[in-house]
């Protein structure tokens, strides 16, 4: 074991480093321009370097590098120290995109994957809906199609940036008499049109980060549809693959986690802070022994993604382990905080004399639940364990609704 | 970067697995732990796979090899229930090779590193007393006073022993005035003895005050690891149940609420190895860190493990709770592990001191 990286990736390091130097903050002429602008040029060149984009080919927009995890997750420390602008990140860079390029027609390629890339359009996802969360392929938003068009009509929900977005991608039931999973497709479809209705969702923080999408006689091409009619299960399932961000997940939780022993170190506890607290101290290093595991569970995996190795079982338990420290974490801040727990994160009167960063805690301890279920609960999480991790039977329901 | 096994760690691993799957399958362990708790075949057998000198140094006649690869024998001797006096040779032999002298190293070391010489280390005392700062017996030539829970002291040649100050001192077969008891400890296949010295005569190892707690260390890390395999092989015991045992005319592994008890098993312990493997690591090449990764180590899998082992003997129903079911054998290493070298608890307040908290 060695966890240097070694002369190579020291020496792509510095080459990194001298760029960022030299290319962020933007100088001379390029310092006039709008943020966003700079931002857009930067990108670019970092693009040409090799730095950027580096999933996607060339005449898509991308660098079209060797998938390398250490020269990866160097980029990803040497841009965050220099607070670079990085990949454009949005679920259609995250699922879109890859899936595009696995199974869609060139001209699909040619029109989404530069423009989105590039962040010059934006997606949202069309998957869940009320009756159809865990058990997504029971899915009943219809569509037909009439002429050279597809009709859809039904309900979409937990729709994130649905209100901004500017395409959908979907899955929808086309082949009403096909077996369950035989019956959908993946079609994109345009947001800005009168058939469809966006409508935001309130969470119990008090934030709407969700939205329901009714589509009424929505429209979209007939050759908007990724892969063949009946198959949008499998490439729906192919975009799924490409979640996967283990050392990014560890460095959230790891933030989470530094922030927390800040606020034990900051919190007044009687005449000291809540670190003296031997409660406290002993419930902070039984959570860092979690935190301290995923985090060294991410070298194991980043190894065995450099190697091309099968990263084995550990690869089906990032969401649950990071979702549980978030849910741990969560509890233990409310304990830090005591009285502040009272107090209602979505008002901000000054007169509640409630500083912000513990605001930001009580949105955490609600926050940190929404997490937990979205893309898949925490029993799920666990049925994928059991089952694809242990070899344990399938879920007996799911077995007879997938015949 | 490169943190996993590498070829030879995985060698090493698959040679002790095979070695104990053959040598000390469930019969022969059974036996073992009904009868004395010790197989002096068995140790020879894992000394000849090179064992009692993995982490020397090559010049006395030991492999060599990094702390890492000492953490991934005891996973592997954890993962087979293997008994024997692993844990106290090797603590020993490290004591002697970071304290002692250089007389002391070639008197010792070479016949550890063989086996010729089997070694422990009487760290523990009355009163929950583990750490070096805690020690009471009162170093000098002669040594009075009790020292408990030491690994297999009965049959050991040489006794590395913790003296007042942090010190460390060493105690041969035999001494005058050195009288063992055996303890009845719950883990039936690594015994543990109380060791009482009246005027017993006693070597200072030169550089005791300032190994010795690198030895404590390097032993929360092997206890970890042990604590890490076995606790893994429970696991591997209950998903081997639930696939073969019927109610309701299916196997029990259909159903969801088993499921999920045994995924939060797995998921308990699959991230843990790292944090093994990290302490392991930091022992060799993170001086600054190997302190407090030991500790939290040694309090996160203690804990982590015994909560398994508990949910291991409920995933087998009654069967789980009886003598002759083997998931006891597992179940009581993981308490020895637990307590060996002090109980979570204490190391957790440890790690909380050594952040500064």
């Amino acid at each position: 074991m060695d966890l240097s990286y070694g002369e190579e990736y020291e020496s792509f390091r510095s080459e990194v480093c001298a760029f960022l130097e030299a290319q962020w903050p933007p100088r001379g002429a390029a310092a006039q321009l709008p943020k966003k602008e700079a931002a857009a040029r930067f990108r670019e060149l970092a693009t040409e370097r090799g730095y950027l984009r580096r999933s996607i080919p060339r005449r898509w927009g991308g660098s079209e590098q060797p998938a390398d995890a250490l020269k990866a997750r160097i980029l990803q420390e040497e841009f965050g120290r220099a607070h670079a602008p990085i990949d454009v990140r949005g679920i259609g860079t995250m699922m879109l995109v890859p899936t595009l390029l696995e199974k869609g027609e060139e001209w699909q390629k040619e029109r989404f994957v530069p423009a989105t890339v590039r962040g010059e359009i934006t997606w949202c996802q069309g998957y869940s809906e009320p009756g159809s969360g865990s058990d997504l392929a029971s899915l009943r938003t219809r569509a037909d199609l009439v002429g050279d068009e597809w009709v859809i009509n039904g309900q979409k929900i937990w729709t994130t940036q649905a209100h901004e977005a500017d395409y959908m991608f979907c899955l929808a039931r086309t082949e009403p008499d096909a077996a369950k999973h035989a019956g959908i497709s993946y079609l994109l479809i345009p947001m800005k049109q009168p058939g469809i209705e966006v409508r935001p969702l309130r969470q119990m923080t008090g934030g709407s980060d969700f939205n329901q999408v009714f589509l009424t006689d929505a429209r979209t091409p007939k050759e908007w549809i990724v892969g063949r009619r009946g198959e949008g299960w499998q490439v729906s399932r192919a975009t799924l693959k490409h979640e996967r961000n283990s050392i990014g997940a560890a460095a959230q939780t790891n933030a989470l986690f530094a922030g927390l022993v800040h606020l034990a170190k900051t919190t007044k506890r009687g005449a000291g802070t809540a670190i003296e607290d031997p409660t406290i101290r002993d419930r902070l290093v039984a959570l860092e022994g979690y935190v301290r595991s995923h985090e060294y569970s991410s070298f194991v995996q980043l190894t065995r993604d450099s190697k091309r190795e099968d990263p084995g079982i550990l690869q089906l338990m990032t969401k649950l382990n990071s979702t549980n420290i978030g849910n741990e974490v969560a509890k233990l801040s409310l304990e830090i905080l005591g009285d502040d727990g009272l107090l209602d994160p979505t008002v901000q009167d000054e007169i509640l004399h409630l500083p912000n960063a513990n605001r930001s805690w009580i949105t955490h301890y609600m926050y940190s639940l929404g997490i937990a279920i979205a893309g898949g609960s925490a029993n799920v999480q666990r049925n994928v364990i059991a089952e694809r991790g242990l070899g344990l039977p399938r879920d007996a329901w799911a077995q007879r609704s997938s015949k | 970067m490169n943190f996993d096994l590498s070829d030879e760690q995985r060698l090493l691993q698959e040679t002790l697995r095979g070695f104990l799957a053959n040598e000390c399958g469930p019969p022969h362990l059974r036996a073992v732990f009904e009868g004395e708790g010790h197989d002096p075949a068995l140790w020879k057998g894992m000394v000849e796979l090179g064992l009692a000198g993995l982490h020397l140094p090559e010049r006395f006649g030991g492999a060599g090899l990094s702390q890492v690869d000492l953490a991934i024998a005891a996973e592997s001797l954890g993962h087979g229930g293997a008994p024997g006096p692993f844990l106290g040779h090797a603590l020993a032999g490290l004591a002697i090779e970071l304290a002692g002298s250089e007389a002391q190293r070639e008197r010792w070391l070479p016949r550890l590193a063989t086996g010729e010489a089997l070694a422990t280390v009487a760290l523990g005392e009355p009163g929950n007393v583990w750490q070096p700062e805690e020690w009471t017996l009162a170093a000098g030539e002669r040594l009075t006073g009790t020292k408990t829970n030491v690994p297999h002291a009965a049959i050991a040649d040489l006794l590395v022993v913790g003296l007042a100050g942090g010190r460390l001192g060493l105690v041969e077969r035999g001494a005058q005035g050195m009288a063992v008891a055996p303890i009845e400890g719950v883990d039936r296949v690594r015994r543990i003895d109380a060791v009482v010295f009246q005027n017993t005569p006693c070597e200072g190892l030169p550089g005791g005050e300032a190994a010795s707690g690198r030895v404590r260390d390097a032993g929360l890390v092997l206890l970890a690891a042990d604590a890490w395999g076995a606790g893994t092989r429970l696991v591997e015991m209950a998903v081997d149940y639930a696939k073969t045992r019927e109610q309701f005319g299916v196997t029990i592994g259909h159903f969801q609420a088993l499921k999920h008890q045994l995924a939060s098993m797995a998921l308990d312990l699959e991230p843990a190895r790292a944090l093994v493997w990290y302490a392991a690591y930091a022992q060799d090449h993170l001086p600054e860190e190997a302190p407090r990764s030991a500790a939290l180590a040694k309090a996160h899998l203690g804990d982590r493990a015994m909560q398994v082992a508990r949910d291991v003997v409920e995933a087998h129903g009654g069967i789980g709770f009886t003598w002759e079911c083997d998931v006891q054998i597992w179940f009581k290493r993981c308490m020895f592990d637990r307590a060996f070298l002090g109980a979570p608890a204490v190391h957790r307040e440890r790690a909380a001191r050594l952040a500064g908290w």
